[in-house]
């Protein structure tokens, strides 16, 4: 039979025009008559046509949404091995928490009085946060991972300014594994970067730290675990360290995950972190809802923390909003108002129903899944660096020398198994890199499923099968798209054809 | 007129006084298809060592170091408008820049062509 379509639909894979394409400009959602009786107060000055935006019947809008939304790939739909993104199950629970109309329903700006459990909820939220990991202080109020770095580093800098270093301490130390964020937020706070290399075995080489510390060092920015999905041993020394040296130590806290109940990065010696609770706390993200990235801070940075922030006094729940009493020397205000509260919500549902033992278990699965999934796949693929990993595997491309095949075509043919790919060529420090992280969620039927069909696809690049990789993926939606010519010449805004052009089809 | 190679994958060839510098052949077929350069502006000093252009590939964005220190005099505007012609010429019509040297011995501790290619068989 043919492969080809009348409609261009295949089966229950229903093809979506672009809204300009499909939409009309005299359709509507709810038709209501030309008001009568009714002058324009702009004279001959008002619009000279309505603007061509394409207008839709409701069932029309509704399909074209949920046909899109059929081509997703989600964690409710498969596993989702994105290295350093820690994609979990977000528990329903947590979504029908954020969903009780005294949370999702209440203004930000309802007076306090009025809005007592909300900001009890924050605090003890704010309590959780500093418990599991061993800080004095969190800020609520940043938005994201990379919002709490830049809190972080902005505390940092603050610290330093009251100190009358600003001038001197400039230079900030960040391994050349780090996630790029980290260099961009020292630079916008007004530090230069220094690279830091790394060991033989993945992780920050302890005397070239030592070697580049001076009293022009600001701090150091060290994500632990790093992103090689490996455990900085040396994490108390470098602390001690650019402690000594006078510097703040700044840990990026997206791989949390692994540690959460097991170690507490207050005991390690930090002094600010930022935890993504839409990471180790289950909220959606990527694209499924917006981040959430609460930074703890340390005895010497708490004074310097943002504004709002919530505080109990007696039996009553307050939101700082002003540089006061104990804020006086607030950094200041990053955001209008508190923070992701819907996120908050779900966040300690989950820490609730897990409880101090069930996040310890959270830890410890995540790390045992990872394992298993790099001894599996050891059998074919070259590891990153050698040994045991915490909550992520990293593999190199050198497996796939002379193979003809890349990591590029590797992850598309994945695609093709229905997995999502794993994170792609990074971290930069290894070649072709491809980094794995299954998170607890997943069961060992759903690991063994994911391996057998790496490992069958690894054996089939290794055995010539070029073609079953070049043009991956080909069950796809979509094939392999030219990212090339979509980055050197991107089309950003849609053109409308010419009507000739149209007739003549 | 020799060429020497750094450890992060630059080229500096000297004529005269003026050095252009590039990417290597390993270095572009690493990279892939390169989508976007950014150069320095002329007359700027750089330290060897220092981030000197940006070259961005669709799996990465990368820094080049200046391999040795000097003065931009001339700079490579046909890869910012076609950033394929790193892909094409790397040690050739792909040049970055062209820079004035402030210290000629630097070159000596770059590797020549037979070390380079040792270094990036390891890489």
């Amino acid at each position: 039979m043919t492969n080809e379509t009348f409609t261009g639909h295949k089966g229950l894979q229903l093809e979506v025009p672009l809204l300009f394409e499909e939409g009309s400009y005299e359709k509507a959602g709810v038709d209501l008559p030309q008001p009568s009786g009714t002058k324009s107060r702009l004279g001959d000055q008002g619009a000279e046509h309505a603007p061509h935006l394409p207008a839709f019947t409701e069932p029309q809008a509704m399909r074209h949404f949920v046909r899109l939304s059929q081509k997703n790939y989600a964690i409710d739909m498969g596993i989702f091995p994105l290295g350093s993104c820690t994609m979990k199950h977000n528990p329903r629970l947590n979504e029908k928490m954020a969903r009780l109309p005294g949370f999702a329903d209440l203004h930000p700006l309802a007076p306090e009085k009025t809005a007592q459990g909300a900001l009890a909820l924050i605090h003890e939220l704010q309590d959780w946060l500093c418990e599991l990991t061993g800080m004095p202080a969190v800020a609520m109020s940043p938005k994201a991972g990379a919002h709490g770095e830049l809190c972080g580093m902005m505390a940092i800098r603050a610290a330093i300014v009251a100190k009358g270093e600003e001038k001197t301490r400039t230079r900030v130390l960040v391994p050349e594994s780090a996630h790029g964020t980290n260099p961009a937020t020292a630079v916008q706070c007004g530090f230069t970067v220094d690279k830091l290399p790394g060991t033989e075995d993945g992780r920050v080489d302890l005397e070239a730290m030592k070697a580049k510390l001076g009293d022009d060092v600001a701090a150091i920015m060290v994500t632990n675990p790093n992103t090689c999905g490996l455990f900085e041993r040396d994490i108390r020394a470098m602390a001690d360290a650019v402690h000594e040296a006078g510097g703040y130590f700044y840990c990026d806290g997206a791989n949390f995950n692994a540690i959460v109940g097991k170690a507490r990065p207050g005991d390690l010696g930090v002094d600010a972190m930022h935890i993504n609770l839409h990471k180790t706390f289950s909220t959606p993200h990527g694209g499924g809802g917006p981040g959430s990235g609460p930074t703890v801070l340390s005895d010497a940075l708490a004074p310097f923390a943002p504004i709002p922030a919530v505080v109990k006094e007696g039996e009553t729940f307050r939101l700082i909003e002003q540089e006061e009493g104990d804020f006086a020397d607030s950094f200041g205000r990053m955001v209008a108002f508190h923070g992701q509260m819907g996120m908050f919500v779900r966040a300690l549902s989950y820490m609730l129903s897990h409880g101090a033992d069930g996040l310890r278990k959270v830890g410890e699965d995540s790390v045992l899944n990872a394992n298993y999934v790099r001894v599996r796949l050891a059998e074919e693929m070259t590891q990153g660096y050698p040994g045991p990993c915490m909550h992520e595997a990293l593999f190199s491309d050198k497996w796939l020398k002379d193979t003809g095949v890349g990591t590029l075509d590797f992850a598309k043919a994945m695609i093709d198994e229905g997995f999502h790919p794993m994170t792609m060529y990074f971290p930069l420090v290894v070649s072709g890199a491809m980094l794995i992280e299954p998170t607890e969620t997943e069961s060992k039927a759903s690991l063994d499923e994911f391996c057998d069909s790496l490992l069958g696809l690894a054996k089939a690049a290794k055995a010539g099968e070029t073609e079953r990789f070049k043009n991956a993926p080909y069950f796809a939606p979509r094939s392999r798209l030219d990212e090339t010519k979509a980055a050197r010449q991107p089309k950003l805004r849609w053109v409308e054809p010419e009507e000739g052009a149209m007739a003549a089809e | 007129m020799t060429t020497k190679f750094t450890k992060d994958h630059e080229w500096v060839r000297l004529d005269g006084d003026i050095a252009t510098v590039g990417i290597t052949k390993h270095a572009a077929e690493q990279l892939g298809d390169v989508v976007f350069v950014e150069l320095p502006d002329v007359g700027k000093s750089f330290g060897q060592g220092d981030d000197m252009a940006v070259v961005e590939s669709v799996k990465a964005a990368s820094d080049v170091y200046a391999p040795v220190a000097g003065e931009i005099v001339e700079t490579n505007g046909a890869i910012v408008d076609a950033p394929e012609g790193v892909n094409d010429g790397p040690e050739g019509d792909g040049w970055f820049v062209k820079m004035k040297l402030s210290d000629a011995s630097q070159l000596d501790e770059l590797m020549d062509e037979a070390a380079y290619k040792e270094h990036a068989a390891d890489a």
